[in-house]
């Protein structure tokens, strides 16, 4: 019987505590514990007629432990981190082969745009924690994407995600991951991932989402943990183009969608290290013939094309790592004064190039919302951002001026050379996905190289 | 940039009365405005005739002028203040409109004040039409397409481009009044007609229907140095044709792809730049073919919004806080983030949980205006809701509206039940449209089907669908046993009595198997960021996450002594911003007092939910299971000594029994007194103890014993349902067929709730009393004289403060009568009775123990903290403990008066009656009643004419007052027009009079003189369902004429005094400083 029937039995709650001599305080966590304690029961048995078995209450069963091992009724794939946590979803996209996806856990607080980042080269070694709960609304389309392949190894995602609603939408997100075999899994407490990543680093972590349903828990804890990690990494040569190639498609607009570049006015040699799709519609649609040539590519693979200019694309990995091929052709191309223009890991790697150091981000920035200060302007503008080292502004050189600062963290985010039409920001001009805001250095390096 | 050092004081316009289209989120924007700049050192000078704000505090301005917002009043200020600065923007429509007028009649310019936050230029190429469409196409930014017209012969052409369904858009007009879809040319000639008629610069807009297209705003705040963000953006799940405030809107967008959302912010961005708002939030709106993407802009505000407020509450970005800063000079870089403390203000808000706002209507007090949905909004209020995924967060806001909903409940199928009936009723645009789609699935239409007659994005239908597919499944198989799957379950938003429902078991079986389950809510934080940084503030929504962990709970309870405080959740018309304006005032007593307070709120508009006001938020429904986790919760931690459930309106109170039940205590009047005074019966025994009279009376559970009471007691009789608030299907019935007619739709209305009968007393003076009382003693706060008779709704009546006509001693008698009701309840906290007296009786009407609607007004009034002291009386406090006089006597006259959204609703009658229709309140304060009850009609926008025609048409009952009141008409100057009867009884009075037809009795008549100017005043009593109707045409057209018009005589003796008072000399303003010392 139901302890609020019986304490109405008893006369209420006043009656209740005059007849078993405690306080009223007393009688309210009955209710609250669902039951009255033992040392009563002759008292309320006397009262109230009622028989021993009416007090047992609602006993409240332990919570049932859960055998990590095995996958709770309908999870599917699990998250499972270096430390032993073990996250269970429902997993959707590709199924995973042994061994699975193992990467470095980061979280994205952009609120659209997964389709592009995830085809970031820049999220290679990754797996990606998307904030936002709803993901895969707008489906997939050939339009958004960064790059011909999904990078990241893997995303986390809160919700189940939905058939898609977008007129542009052209199959749904899992059929889209499935075909290019990324795992997904939804259904996790993604907030409460979120901020342990915030708290405690980008842990190693391993996406598993097997055909068969069966989980070897502590294998997978073991592979993650065995993970060396991003740091020291060298992963540009992963998704850097395997030989050079022309880009002459613009920048999407409505109704037309992506463009050609007719007429260009000026040559870019743009250097790939995991470049964004958007970065070289950017360029082309700031008037540029470009030319996309791979990580590894010498000074002379780059100078031989007679550029304009030299772009250095975003990435993934370490710098530090790929600074060992990379610093010294920048150097040669410098020297040979020719402006040169860098993002993300390319402003890491002109960095390096001039004699600066990179270390890595207690906490990545990783999102469309991020305020970043231009230090000879003053004004504020909102980028999109992924990286997880930065540049040191103190082992800059002389010469070399820090242009913009991280409004949040106060870490640096862009350099120019004074004696040099040589700059770079550590965020994403080119957006996709996010705000426009920082467009105009693609008109100031073009503006380098002669209006 | 740092703040500007060339002004010093600032002078702030507030919104004026709650209106549709303009409710407390305007306090809300200018209280933080006033907070914010005076913090900065300025002073603060404001403006705003509803005493019902927190704005008009005197602690938060320098100096408060509770006076009427109309130009001439403004610039008296102006001329007494010598502001440096006026900042135009968070005052609403109100605000813009009369800082335009200020600047074009040179008055700024006169007294040397700069506008500040948007100028003149500005506010005229958002607000115009034309020019704002010029604008955009200037910068390529698609409109629909569209003309202008100032005549009917211009619309006429116009319709050529626009083709039909054509829109048309009165300009200068609030909230769209006036405006309308026409779909044939008879509608579009009707509708342009009156759109003509409400533009004050007689021009409406003919544009392209983009009915059925998606809807989006985009909230942009921009500061000096042109740094831009999106603090939100937000969708409609209404598409286009239905008013934005009237529809239910999702943040943040879900169904744009990053491309086109970045072409919408950089679009958003460029028509601030383009308008040229320089600093501050401003809200625009885009339609979105859902077919091909294409993208139109349909209208900007360049001021803070019902939409920035949401926003704000939806992110935890102040927007008005900060739009303030922004006007003295700051930039967004220079501003913090409160919620993280470690962040600047020069970011875009990211959240990781998504927020539904659901509109709240009042068709049935509006019945002549079909309850169909247009660009013209009708919605009095909004319930907002926080969840992790969609369904959570519109199932939590179905429950918070308090229309009886528990989620997404079904609703009764139109017709035969079947598609076409469905599809039928899908494609009006009715205020349950949603529900109704739901139910639509239910019976087995396709989402396709659903979406081809809604036009709803079949996203949120395919939502819906899984919300009734998981409620289909627990009907055929029971609730869940596993924790994980009843957590998933929950996690749809669920609340218990929804699935006690579907699994047809006892609710509290659910919260037993709950309880067995360990499945309870956790509480997540809203942070602005995501989590990507630490929240600094407790501002927390629930969820049940889902998924298959345990999840997270960040509510972190703290091991202080701490008191909830149960918000008033959405407005609507019988509850609204005063009961705000007690909770807010409750936190800021016992935070002061060393409590930590714990706000539960759903109402996106208002300051209780501003995440500083308390200091925990729970941005939650007002429902006994909601509120009930969010305690359990808390008392994990600390010592919860109560909840205060008398500060919220009727809302909280109704979940006294279920928190005394759960062991939850309540602060102040205990559970049982509550239901001592809401008992019928057991009150009437109460009153005979005391020796009180009441009309005579009964309680009737059936047509039959209706019958029987009303003719023990004898017509007229007053009759209405038991436990509601704002007089709901109250009614004054005259006859047995009346009674009969009332039997059929009360008994729908208030479902077994029995119906209550009382003598009608006729001519009767009513009175409000507010008191405080310990437990041991009373102090009376005020004691109001209404106005307009026994019988109209004491929230319609307008009323004095102190009496206008009592004498001392019978005020000495109505407080010694509160007195012993407060004592015999044993009241601790805040009581209202309601007082008829007729011939020298008093009766009691009615007895609330709780915050009533007029306890803000008492307390600008008279200076005394009201709502305070019962706070901090409910946490211990003796009355004796505070400074309280009693026999205090000021010098002033405080005068409310109401206003009433008419305008809106098209067909309805102006008369009023028992039940409340009025939406918001405004107060006149000046040294004689006259004058102040001369202000008070000022600021309800009542401009009284000082010379002219009056017209009169008054009922045989009240023909007895009619010679005086003719009399010092015909003193004053003014000509008398009435109908036959009413002439009749003038001329026999040996005073002038012409004779004008009534309608019935052939043109021309006394409408055609009321449209064609004739008539400045007019004054018209009706009773019974015949004269009603026959008289309604004078009440409308004086209505849709702005002509002022009165429905009692009553309210025509104040009239009449307060425009002898006009005519004897003009007004002065004067701030409540002057009045009071002290801040309260």
């Amino acid at each position: 019987m139901h302890v609020d029937d019986i304490i109405d039995r008893l006369g209420g709650l006043d009656a209740a505590a005059r007849l078993t001599g405690v306080g009223t305080e007393a009688v309210r966590k009955w209710r609250q514990a669902r039951g009255i304690p033992a040392r009563h029961w002759p008292a309320v048995i006397a009262a109230t007629g009622l028989s021993i078995d009416d007090l047992q209450g609602d006993a409240v069963p332990a919570p049932a432990v859960h055998d990590p091992a095995r996958a709770p009724d309908g999870a599917t794939a699990a998250l499972v981190l270096a430390d032993g946590s073990v996250f269970w979803g429902k997993g959707f996209g590709a199924h995973t082969d042994a061994p699975a996806p193992v990467g470095e856990v980061c979280f994205n607080t952009g609120m659209t745009g997964y389709q592009e980042t995830l085809t970031d080269p820049s999220y290679a070694g990754q797996i990606i924690t998307f904030t936002f709960p709803h993901i895969g609304n707008v489906g997939a389309n050939p339009e958004d994407v960064e790059a011909g392949f999904v990078a990241a190894r893997g995303l986390v995602v809160k919700q189940d995600v939905t058939e898609p609603s977008n007129w542009r939408a052209m199959t749904d997100l899992p059929d889209w991951l499935r075909h290019r075999g990324i795992p997904g899994i939804a259904g996790v407490d993604t907030r409460a991932l979120t901020v342990r990543i915030r708290d405690g680093g980008a842990p190693s972590g391993v996406l598993a989402f097997p055909a068969n349903g069966r989980f070897d828990i502590p294998a997978l804890v073991e592979q993650a943990a065995a993970w060396p990690g991003l740091e020291g990494m060298d992963l540009a040569k992963d998704v850097t183009c395997r030989q050079t190639y022309e880009w002459d498609r613009t920048r999407w607009s409505w109704p037309e969608g992506a463009g050609k570049v007719s007429a260009p006015r000026h040559h870019v040699v743009a250097v790939d290290y995991g470049a964004k799709h958007n970065i070289l519609r950017c360029l082309a649609s700031a008037g540029c013939r470009v030319t996309v040539v791979p990580a590894t590519a010498t000074a002379e693979d780059i100078l031989r094309h007679k550029p304009d200019g030299v772009f250095l694309s975003n990435g993934p990995g370490d710098p530090a790592a790929t600074g060992a091929y990379a610093v010294a052709p920048i150097r040669a191309v410098m020297d040979a004064g020719i402006p040169l223009f860098g993002i993300c890991l390319g402003h890491q790697l002109l960095a390096l190039a001039l004699g600066g150091r990179t270390y890595k981000l207690a906490r990545g920035h990783r999102g469309a919302n991020q305020p970043v200060k231009d230090l000879t302007t003053g004004k504020v503008e909102i980028t999109s951002q992924n990286h997880g080292f930065a540049v040191d502004e103190t082992s800059l050189p002389a010469g070399v001026t820090p242009t913009h600062v991280s409004l949040f963290d106060g870490s640096n985010e862009g350099l120019a050379c004074a004696d040099r039409p040589v700059f770079s920001v550590q965020y994403h001009p080119e957006a996709s996905p996010g705000p426009s805001d920082s467009r105009y250095l693609f008109e100031r390096f073009v503006g380098m190289m002669g209006g | 940039m740092p703040k500007r050092t060339d002004l010093s004081s600032i002078m702030i316009i507030g919104a004026g009365p709650i209106v549709i289209g303009q409710a407390c989120e305007f306090d809300y924007s200018g209280a933080q405005a006033c907070k914010a700049l005076k913090a900065e050192g300025y002073r603060v000078i404001l403006v705003n005739s509803n005493p019902a704000t927190i704005m008009t505090d005197p602690g938060l301005a320098d100096a408060t002028y509770v006076e009427p917002i109309t130009p001439e009043m403004v610039e008296k200020i102006i001329a007494r203040e010598k502001p440096d600065a006026l900042l135009p923007t968070m005052g609403g429509q109100t605000a813009l409109n009369t800082a335009m007028k200020l600047a074009a009649s040179g008055a700024l310019e006169r007294h040397g004040v700069e506008l500040i936050g948007a100028k003149a230029d500005v506010i005229d190429r958002a607000e115009d039409r034309l020019k704002f469409r010029d604008a955009m196409a200037e910068i390529g930014i698609e409109s629909p397409r569209s003309a202008i017209a100032h005549t009917m012969d211009e619309a006429r052409a116009a319709l050529a481009l626009s083709g039909l369904p054509a829109v048309i858009r009165p300009s200068f007009t609030l909230g769209g009044t006036g405006g309308g879809i026409a779909y044939n040319r008879e509608e579009f000639e009707q509708i342009v007609a009156g759109g003509l008629e409400a533009s004050p610069t007689t021009e409406v807009l003919i544009e392209e229907s983009v009915l059925g297209w998606k809807e989006f705003e985009m909230e942009v705040v921009r500061d000096s140095a042109d740094n831009c963000i999106i603090v939100c953006s937000i969708e409609n799940v209404d598409p286009m044709g239905i008013h934005t405030g009237d529809s239910v809107t999702v943040a943040p967008a879900l169904t744009l792809t990053d491309k086109e959302f970045q072409r919408m912010r950089d679009a958003s961005i460029a028509c601030l730049r383009k308008i040229g708002v320089d600093t501050g939030g401003s809200n625009v709106q885009f339609a979105v073919n859902p077919a091909d993407g294409r993208m139109v802009v349909i209208e900007m505000n360049p001021r803070v919004s019902r939409s920035s407020a949401l926003a704000s509450k939806a992110t935890g970005f102040p927007i008005a806080k900060i739009a303030a800063k922004l006007a003295v000079g700051y930039t967004l870089d220079e501003l913090a983030n409160d919620i993280t403390r470690v962040t600047p203000a020069s970011f875009e808000p990211t959240i990781d949980y998504v927020v539904v706002k659901i509109p709240r209507f009042t068709f049935e007090k509006f019945p002549g205006t079909p309850a169909l949905l247009t660009t013209s909004m009708k919605s009095v209020g909004e319930a907002m809701a926080i969840g992790r995924c969609f369904a959570e967060a519109l199932q939590k806001g179905l429950r918070s509206m308090e229309t009886g909903l528990h989620g997404l409940d079904p609703v009764e199928p139109p017709g035969d039940g079947g598609a076409d009936a469905f599809r039928a009723v899908l494609s009006e645009p009715r205020p349950d449209r949603l529900l109704m789609a739901a139910q639509a699935l239910r019976a087995g239409l396709s989402v396709e089907d659903v979406h081809g007659a809604t036009k709803f994005d079949p996203w949120f239908l395919r939502e819906l669908a899984r919300i009734v597919e998981a409620e289909q499944a627990v009907a055929a198989t029971g609730l869940p046993a596993h924790p994980a799957a009843l957590r998933r379950l929950k996690a749809l938003g669920f609340s218990d009595i929804q699935l006690a429902r579907i699994a047809d078991v006892p609710t509290a079986d659910v919260a037993a198997l709950r309880e067995r389950l360990g499945v309870h809510p956790v509480y997540k934080r809203i942070d602005t960021c995501a989590a990507e940084f630490a929240a600094a503030t407790p501002y927390m929504y629930s969820t049940y996450e889902g998924g298959f962990g345990d999840p997270v709970c960040e509510s972190d309870p703290t091991d202080k002594r701490k008191i909830v405080i149960l918000g008033g959740g959405p407005n609507r018309i019988g509850q609204g911003i005063e009961f705000d304006y007690c909770c807010v005032h409750a936190a800021y007593a016992l935070r002061e007092a060393g409590f930590e307070t714990i706000m539960v709120n759903c109402n996106p508009e208002t300051v209780s939910t501003d995440y500083d006001t308390s200091d925990r938020l729970y941005f939650e429904p007002l429902t006994a299971e909601d509120v009930i986790a969010l305690v359990r919760r808390e008392q994990q931690r600390g010592t919860l000594l109560g909840c205060i459930v008398q500060y919220g309106g009727q809302t909280p109170l109704k979940l006294s029994q279920a928190l005394e039940k759960a062991g939850i205590p309540i602060l102040g009047t205990s559970a049982d007194a509550i239901d001592l005074a809401e008992d019928r019966e057991r009150f009437q025994q109460l009153l005979h103890r005391l020796g009180l009279l009441q009309p005579e009376n009964g309680t009737a559970r059936s047509a039959d014993e209706a019958e029987a009471i009303a003719e023990r007691i004898g017509y007229p009789v007053v009759i209405r349902p038991s436990y509601v608030l704002g007089g709901r299907a109250m009614e004054i019935v005259y006859d047995r067929a009346g009674l009969h007619r009332y039997m059929r739709e009360a008994v729908r209305v208030s479902g077994d709730n029995p119906v209550l009968i009382d003598r009608y007393l006729n001519d009767a003076i009513e009175v409000d009393v507010d008191c405080i009382a310990d437990g041991e003693s009373v102090y009376v706060a005020g004691v109001m004289e209404h106005i307009e008779e026994a019988g109209i709704h004491s929230g319609d009546s307008a009323c004095a403060l102190p009496p206008y006509t009592l004498p001392p001693a019978m005020v000495t008698e109505l407080k010694a009568e509160t007195e012993a009701m407060a004592k015999a309840l044993g009241v601790v906290g805040l009581m209202n009775v309601q007082y008829a007296i007729k011939d020298d009786t008093i009766y009691v009407l009615e007895v609330n123990p709780r915050a009533s609607r007029t306890v803000p007004f008492v307390a600008k009034a008279t200076g005394v903290a009201v709502a305070k002291v019962g706070a901090l009386v409910m946490a211990g406090r003796r009355l004796t403990e505070f400074a309280l006089d009693d026999e205090a006597v000021a010098a002033h006259v405080a005068v409310k008066e109401a206003v009433f959204p008419f305008a809106r609703f098209p067909n309805v009658d102006t008369i009023l009656g028992p039940e409340m229709r009025s939406t918001g309140e405004v107060m006149g304060l000046d040294l004689s009643f006259e004058r102040a009850f001369a202000k008070s009609q000022l600021g309800a926008g009542i401009k009284l004419p000082e010379s002219g025609t009056v017209f009169l048409s008054i009922r045989d009952a009240d023909k007895k007052g009619l010679p005086a009141l003719a009399r010092r008409l015909t003193d004053m100057g003014f000509a008398i027009m009435a109908t036959r009867g009413t002439a009749a009884r003038i001329r026999e009075a040996g005073l002038p009079v012409t004779v004008v037809n009534k309608v019935l009795e052939g043109r021309p008549h006394c409408v055609d003189a009321i449209l064609s100017g004739e008539v400045q005043l007019v004054i018209n009593t009706a009773s019974g369902p015949q004269s009603i109707a026959d008289s309604f045409a004078i009440r409308r057209s004086a209505l849709t004429h702005g002509v002022p018009h009165y429905t009692t005589m009553a309210g025509a003796r104040a009239a009449t005094h307060a425009m002898a008072a006009l005519r004897a000399g003009t007004l002065e303003v004067a701030p409540l400083q002057s009045y009071f010392r002290g801040s309260f």
